[in-house]
């Protein structure tokens, strides 16, 4: 009953949708006010229908009802009460499920949060998500229902891979969504504004916020997604570049580049056109990434072959969606007149640079995801385009985007002083470059260019922030005078800088070795001696291990860490797993890993020395602090109340 | 400075940044795409020597041997029709066994034998969410995990 | 100057277009991006003899294949694509259109029959594997998997993959035809 009554809250949904959709546009259109008033009753409503098909659906999982296609498939009658629940977004459909439950809980907020902006700018951001939530529940509806029955019920579940029954795998899908999602705030913006005709400073100013913070969720997003595949694969490994993590990285990557860009159009009422391209580029990215991964074209890996029909159905709703948006946008562009203009040298060159740079690295990316595709589909031969592609193309866009990001946040709009400049940051300048070849080199013994450049880029875009908070501190109030977005800004850039050292040294310094160990044996490795002390062999509650026991000193005989990894077999599904024995720091990891026993009591065993690994997720926390402390500043508190303001042309914000 | 010279220099430097980013992308995918082969495409030699491919096949029978001491691993690759031999040195993923699918990808030496950096067991392909999907997917490279099922499952 | 802002869109219609056309060709059974190529084609088929799935004294093997056009489906209970195409081989069953002959892959015999059971049972009969040996012989990476085997008893096509209306109409049912009036 339960299941059925899931079934119908959807349809409910979809009815809401339809209403939401459609309405309160018309009543912008014909000027009817009572139609607009709808759009806020219809988001609750559509809310409250989302929330209730997804409780049903938990519900089911819950009460291990296994009449449920869906559940007898990812759960089972012994699966723990918490897994369970999580088990909702194990599979397909339930997590398209919860992407429509997350799309319906942005429109929510917009509806809640938007009290003082104009009533028929909300009407029509909120019929635009309204479009995009017809889509997901049609599709759900007609080709991936969560509550088809299964005739005739199954026994028991097929179970959750124990691989998912994790606190991390838990949480990534959900943090992606809501970032993925979280860009169709600002896409709805974009496309509200261009059927208005009227690209301001105003709707810039209203969507930002909702932007960054779509951004910082994708940001943790994918660095849970990171950390997990590091911790958990007892690889060391922390980016593939396979084609689902680039679906991630795409929005990401242009997601960055709005959130500068729509900064640039609030200031200087410039860049609107462009703006307003990457908003719909940044949610057409997501969708396309969900296309992809969905559909089947992409890789074997994950083909999803049982119904093609799915994959035509995205591509209807995809060439409907971005193809609309981007007709929108060539009817309408051309009218809008940017005013604020600019000399060479000034803070827009620099942001319109370091936007470009992430357009194209998005490009590359895009370019690298599809290729293998494109030589297959024309029977041009079956390829894989690996790694090193991505990392050719990277870090030479990489670099000069660093270099631009030390100087260019702290430069004028309008127009700045080459010559000032250079004399306010040739300290910095040279200070970086003694650091990139120095610290490395202190540390290390040795230095490649690469890492020079790495290190020296890094401490570029910290000092260059350091030098420019000093210079506002001097000439505002002191610190209390400094803008919650400014350190905000400065926490980003700032964990940007942590990001570009861990990757650079923990790639240029990591020792890795595969070595067939005994008991009793050990290896030196990077100032550290391992000993391989003994393996018992250690009963679980639903697994049997080999528990290694592994003894780290430091080359004064001192103990550094006890390691225990271990190598489990899962009981009911014979599945082994490796469990790494990680001993983590600041500035550097020990890992150890148990592959297979090779006989005569040996076994090959993986040792790595990480240095600065921790680094990446360290300063993918700073840039997700940085966006909720630029997100939360009281200027949009404040915002509608002077949105009038602000619409009437430039303001000279010159320092801010 | 005129605005229109400004504009001038503007896009100047956007398509130059474009073009020279796009020949960076397409170098470097010229160089760094690996191809698949079967044991009977390269013995037929149409696989490049001297250059990174991917060899795929079955693992065959009573064919993985270990140097005694060493981490060294050989088996031969089939695709029932040919194989070819394969040495690989290090942790072979948990997936691994004799008489399921491999994929390998390394070069070929000129003793006919190919040298494995890398070395992929097939998997399960019953159908999950892309990202817990590419998880278990990297799992099952990189040898933490085994799918439930024991053939593979489109 | 307006046209500059029609890039975007073309650019994105480009794109669909290729999508739509992998779509369409994954649809049709011309692109199938697991495809690996098979040496087996025009090969005698590995010579097999498994038990019955039903009558475990009885054998099925590469004889059952002579003289006539057959399908040859892996298949299997635990197999969730498996139950996507059954439905059609149900159908081509009652149209007598082919005799399919079944390869139990790996699997238990009760949760064979109970799934036989339930669903219906489209084939001639099912050879028992459950160790997967002969799957190994046959090239099998995953399960669901069809061969089509000649009046010779050599195998023409291997689809791996569930088998559509669509994927048959396109690319098996000309060269059962064509296979029927070859001389055997």
């Amino acid at each position: 009953m339960v299941p059925e009554l899931g079934h119908f809250a959807l349809i409910l949904a979809l009815c809401v949708a339809i209403v939401q959709a459609t309405v309160p546009l018309a009543g912008t259109v014909w000027r009817v006010p009572g139609w607009i008033a709808l759009a806020r009753p219809a988001a609750s409503a559509q809310m409250l229908f989302l929330v209730l098909a997804f409780g049903a659906l938990v519900w089911s999982f819950i009460a291990n009802d296994f009449s449920v296609a869906y559940v007898a498939q990812n759960s089972n009658s012994a699966l723990p009460l918490e897994y369970r629940i999580s088990a909702v977004w194990g599979g397909h459909e339930g997590s398209l499920l919860l992407w429509g439950l997350i799309l319906g809980g942005w429109t929510f907020a917009v509806a809640m949060f938007s009290r003082r902006l104009p009533d028929d700018m909300v009407a029509r951001v909120i019929a635009v998500m309204g479009l995009i939530s017809i889509g997901f529940l049609l599709f759900m509806l007609l080709t991936s229902n969560p509550f088809d029955r299964l005739v005739p019920p199954a026994p028991d579940g097929r179970d959750l891979n124990p691989l998912l029954q994790d606190f991390g795998l838990i949480v990534h899908p959900p943090m992606l969504y809501m970032g993925y999602v979280g860009f169709s705030v600002a896409f709805a913006f974009a496309i509200a504004a261009l059927i208005e005709g009227r690209l301001d400073a105003t709707w810039a100013r209203w969507s930002r916020p909702w932007t960054i913070v779509a951004w910082v969720f994708m940001t943790f997003g994918i660095a849970l997604g990171s950390w997990w595949a590091y911790y958990e694969l007892g690889w060391g490994g922390w980016w593939f570049w396979d084609p689902v993590e680039n679906a991630s990285f795409m929005p990401w990557l242009i997601g960055t580049a709005l959130i500068h860009s729509l900064a640039v159009s609030e200031k200087r009422n410039t860049f609107k056109n462009w703006t307003v391209l990457l908003a719909i580029f940044a949610f057409s990215l997501s969708l396309l990434g969900t296309f992809l991964v969905r559909s089947g074209v992409l890789t074997s890996v994950h083909a999803f072959a049982s119904d093609p029909a799915r994959g035509i159905f995205i591509l209807a709703f995809l060439l409907l969606v971005i193809g609309g948006s981007l007709a929108l946008f060539a009817w309408r562009a051309p009218a809008v007149k940017s005013t604020g203009h600019f000399q060479l040298v000034a803070r827009e060159t620099a942001m319109l640079s370091g936007n470009v740079l992430l357009v194209v690295a998005m490009g590359a990316v895009l370019l690298g995801t599809l290729y293998p595709l494109i030589l297959d589909a024309f029977a041009l031969g079956k390829i894989s385009v690996g790694p090193p592609y991505f990392n050719a193309v990277f870090v030479p866009l990489m670099a000069p985007l660093l270099l631009i990001l030390g100087v260019g946040p702290h430069m004028r709009w309008k127009q700045d002083d080459a010559a000032t400049l250079l004399r306010r940051y040739r300290f910095v300048l040279l200070v970086s470059v003694v650091a990139g070849i120095l610290l490395p080199l202190v540390a290390y013994g040795t230095v490649t260019p690469g890492v020079g450049l790495g290190v020296a880029l890094a401490c570029w875009v910290v000092g260059g922030s350091v030098v420019d908070l000093g210079r506002r501190v001097r000439t505002s109030r002191g610190l209390r005078g400094v803008p919650r977005s400014y350190w905000g800004m400065t926490t980003a850039h700032a964990g940007l800088a942590v990001v570009v050292v861990g990757v650079t040294l923990t790639s240029a310094y990591s020792t890795e070795s595969d070595v067939r160990m005994a008991p009793g044996e050990s290896l030196e490795m990077a100032g550290y001696t391992f000993h391989f002390d003994s393996v018992d062999q250690v009963a679980g509650p639903n697994y049997d291990a080999s528990f290694g026991h592994f003894r780290i000193t430091a080359a004064d005989g001192s103990q550094v860490a006890r390691l225990n990894p271990e190598k489990r077999i899962y009981r009911v599904q014979t599945m082994p797993m490796t469990e790494a024995g990680i001993d983590g720091g600041l500035f550097r990891d020990l890992f150890i890993a148990m592959g297979e026993p090779l006989g005569d009591g040996a076994w090959a065993v993986r040792i790595y020395h990480k240095p600065f690994i921790a680094w990446l997720w360290l300063g993918a926390i700073l840039m997700g602090c940085g966006g909720l402390l630029a997100a939360s500043d009281r200027r949009y508190r404040l915002a509608v109340k002077s949105a009038q303001a602000a619409t009437v042309g430039p303001v000279a914000t010159a320092e801010s | 400075m005129k605005a229109r010279h400004k504009r001038i220099i503007f896009v100047a430097i956007a398509i130059v940044g474009v073009a020279v980013a796009a020949a960076l992308a397409l170098s470097a995918l010229q160089s760094n795409i690996a191809y698949f082969f079967s044991p009977t495409q390269v013995l037929a030699g149409e696989a490049p020597k001297g250059k990174v491919f991917r060899l795929g096949g079955m693992v065959v029978e009573g064919s993985m041997a270990r140097k005694p001491g060493e981490l060294t691993v050989s088996f031969a690759v089939t695709d029932t029709a040919k194989s070819v031999t394969v040495s690989y040195t290090g942790i072979l993923p948990d997936l691994f066994g004799e008489g399921q699918g491999v994929v390998t990808r390394g070069k070929l030496g000129s003793d006919g034998v190919f040298y494995a950096e890398e070395v992929l067991a097939k998997h399960d392909e019953s159908y999950m969410p892309p990202e817990v999907q590419d998880a278990v997917d990297k799992a099952q490279k990189m040898g933490v995990t085994k799918p439930a099922a024991s053939g593979g499952n489109y | 100057m307006k046209a500059r802002f029609l890039i975007p869109l073309g650019l994105f219609l480009a794109l669909a277009g290729l999508f739509w056309f992998v779509l369409n060709q994954m649809n049709r059974g011309d692109y199938n991006p697991r495809e690996l190529p098979s040496a087996l084609i025009d090969k005698p088929a590995p010579t097999f003899s498994l038990p019955n799935l039903h009558q475990p004294d009885q054998t099925i093997g590469t004889p059952n294949f002579l003289g006539q056009v057959s399908l040859f489906n892996v298949w299997a209970s635990w197999c969730v694509s498996c139950r996507v195409e059954h439905p059609f081989f149900m159908e081509l069953a009652r149209r007598n259109e082919v005799p399919i002959y079944g390869l139990n892959y790996k699997d238990e015999r009760a949760d064979a029959l109970r799934w036989l059971d339930q669903l219906g049972n489209p084939y001639v009969a099912s050879a028992f594997d459950f160790e997967g040996r002969v799957g190994i012989d046959w090239g099998v990476y995953g399960v669901p998997e069809t061969f089509v085997v000649d009046k010779a008893g050599k195998i023409r096509m291997r689809f791996p993959g569930p088998v559509t209306e669509a994927i048959w109409n396109r690319k098996f049912a000309p060269l059962i035809a064509q296979l029927r009036s070859e001389q055997g």
